[in-house]
């Protein structure tokens, strides 16, 4: 007995050392974090996970089905169509749009006085919001030769071209706006890093004989590849996860030459009311992209450690 | 820049080759940025003050037809785009104010108070990091629709945009990590001085976190400002959508001047903004990348 009520005193002693040491008000300060998450971020993330394994259509009472969205949504015809532009996306957006942003940047870089105003121009596209940008685009690529870009390229004596309406310069038709759109961003984010780069070895280049190119290969570019890795895996997880580009320039079309994966998903969920293929789908789409976050996540770990 | 060697050197500079392509590069590339940049822009605004058949039949002829200035007002009334803008204000403050709550306060538990259960939840906003947005975006919808344990339906509500907003882990971990910079000795100190928790963090922290809540803050209204799908989503009532989604819904059912005039308005105003705060805007962005780093 004697034991119990000094354990008991123990007890309460302590949950007043804890009050007095400010227990309480860490659990009040962590409140609102753990309240979003779980309702905003972990709650949906494990629901999503049950909810590819379950019919579910809002409306009657979700069924346990087990792998059949996952069979559904991967026996899909338009699922490898989807797949395929997809990654024609995320490699012309690659192509196009990350050597233009590190040339502007290292060239950025070398001008003294003059650089904040390429910096402010090239910004500009940056700060129009997407969905104004995209349906200027859409009026520039008419088809029509009166539209903006036919009538450019008709001074030429080229075109006039079908751009969106057709299957296959719509896809470059997207990506193009896209970097447009992006790249300012980017170079930003190049340039402040680049003003980090020694700039002694740029002399010890030159003693050796370096030229500008090989400069610019052999010394600048070295010591900014960790933020030129980086900003290649965010954008590859960006273009993999692209929606509001097709969705309101072609909607998917011409003939699904545009229909992403996550256009699918869209379809699956908010036109068919079909929740469980989307969630199947969406899972599938994040287990491939987990991959690379976790590559992200090391690789950068690596680098900031050496 | 601040260093005053770069990558050119200066007796490269007196090499010809250098000295004339160099100025050729330079003005290509200007060009280059010049059109990219403002030609758009410029082809908006004329095209806001033209009338239809003018778009339509010559887009790259120069007010054939003349000046049609109501266009402007008329935008601004009949397409409404005034409180579209307005929406998307309040919903780029509101996602700023809520995710700033957040992001400030968890990092102040899991990097000062640092409780015994702190790891875990850093560990847990940790792993949301490696799932990409996509996971999450039906059943987060579901969410709105009918709020687990409290049951209300978030759906066209406000709410329904600033809350997951809040729920970023880049955030938390950006700032958590700032924090963790705040040398040990100045908490210490104010603890023996009987600061409070909460006088702790208003008075110690946030004051010596500027920069970085300044970032997140130009992060969040920039990336509100950008959404698209999940307002589409969520705000199905015209009245409370935002400009972007707004905008390709009145493009269906407005004649083309209109519509031009309306792009134009809505692009006005944030290309103002940047203009007016190009150096701190520039900076922001170019700490972001620092912080991905």
């Amino acid at each position: 007995m004697f034991q119990s009520t000094k354990q008991s005193r123990g007890g309460t002693g302590s949950i007043v050392t804890w009050y007095r040491s400010g227990g309480l008000s860490a659990v009040l300060f962590a409140v609102p974090l753990v309240l979003t998450f779980l309702y905003f971020s972990w709650g949906p993330i494990v629901r999503g996970l049950v909810l590819s394994f379950q019919k579910n259509n809002l409306v009657t009472a979700p069924e346990w089905v087990g792998m059949a969205n996952f069979s559904y949504v991967l026996t899909d015809p338009q699922l490898p169509q989807a797949a395929l532009n997809t990654l024609y996306f995320a490699a012309l957006a690659l192509v196009f749009g990350f050597p233009v942003p590190l040339f502007l940047a290292v060239f950025v870089s070398e001008l003294r006085s003059t650089g904040w105003l390429y910096n402010v121009l090239s910004y500009l596209p940056a700060v129009v919001p997407p969905v104004a940008a995209i349906l200027l685009w859409t009026f520039f690529y008419d088809p029509s030769e009166s539209g903006v870009f036919n009538a450019i390229l008709g001074w030429f004596g080229i075109g006039p071209f079908a751009w969106l309406n057709s299957q296959s310069l719509a896809m470059p038709a997207i990506v193009l706006e896209a970097t447009w759109a992006g790249a300012g961003a980017t170079s930003i984010i190049y340039l402040a890093a680049l003003t980090g780069v020694r700039t002694d070895l740029y002399e010890a280049a030159e003693l050796d004989g370096a030229g500008i190119w090989s400069r610019v290969w052999h010394v600048t570019l070295p010591q900014i590849r960790g933020i030129i890795f980086i900003m290649m895996l965010l954008q590859l997880i960006g273009t993999f996860q692209v929606f509001t580009e097709p969705f309101l320039f072609t909607g998917g079309g011409p003939n699904n030459a545009t229909t992403t994966i996550l256009l699918l998903i869209y379809r699956y969920a908010f036109i068919n009311g079909d929740f469980g293929a989307a969630t199947a789908l969406s899972v599938l789409l994040a287990g491939v992209l987990c991959v690379l976050s976790v590559v992200y996540h090391f690789v950068t770990r690596r680098w900031s450690t050496t | 820049m601040s260093h005053e060697r770069g990558i050119i050197s200066i007796k490269d500079r007196q090499r010809t080759a250098v000295r004339i392509g160099l100025p050729i590069i330079q003005v290509l590339l200007f060009i280059g940025v010049l059109v990219a940049g403002v030609g758009p822009l410029l082809w908006l605004l004329k095209s806001g003050v033209s009338t239809s058949q003018d778009i339509l039949s010559g887009p790259m002829q120069l007010w054939p037809s003349g000046i049609q200035w109501r266009n402007i007002p008329d935008a601004w009334n009949r397409v409404q785009i005034g409180s579209y803008l307005g929406n998307t204000a309040i919903i780029a403050i509101g996602s700023m104010i809520s995710t700033l709550f957040v992001c400030t306060t968890g990092a102040f538990v899991l990097s000062v108070l640092r409780p015994k259960w702190g790891p875990v939840v850093t560990a847990a906003v940790l792993a949301t990091l490696f799932l990409p947005g996509v996971i999450s975006l039906v059943p987060l919808y579901m969410t709105i629709l009918k709020m687990p344990v409290l049951g209300v339906s978030l759906q066209n509500t406000f709410w329904a945009v600033w809350l997951p907003s809040a729920a970023g882990a880049f955030n938390v971990l950006v700032m958590k990590r700032y924090f963790d910079s705040i040398p040990r000795e100045l908490i210490e100190a104010a603890r023996i001085d009987g600061a409070s928790n909460l006088r702790m963090f208003t008075a110690l922290i946030l004051p010596l976190s500027k920069p970085i809540v300044g970032v997140v803050a130009l992060l969040t209204v920039i990336g509100s400002w950008k959404d698209y799908l999940w307002p589409l989503l969520v705000l199905p009532d015209p009245r409370l959508q935002p400009i972007s989604v707004a905008l390709p819904r009145v493009a269906k059912t407005t004649e083309i001047s209109l519509q031009m005039s309306a792009l134009f308005l809505a692009v006005l105003i944030p290309v103002v903004l940047f203009l007016v705060f190009q150096k701190q805007f520039l900076k922001g962005v170019g700490m972001s990348g620092g912080i991905k780093e």
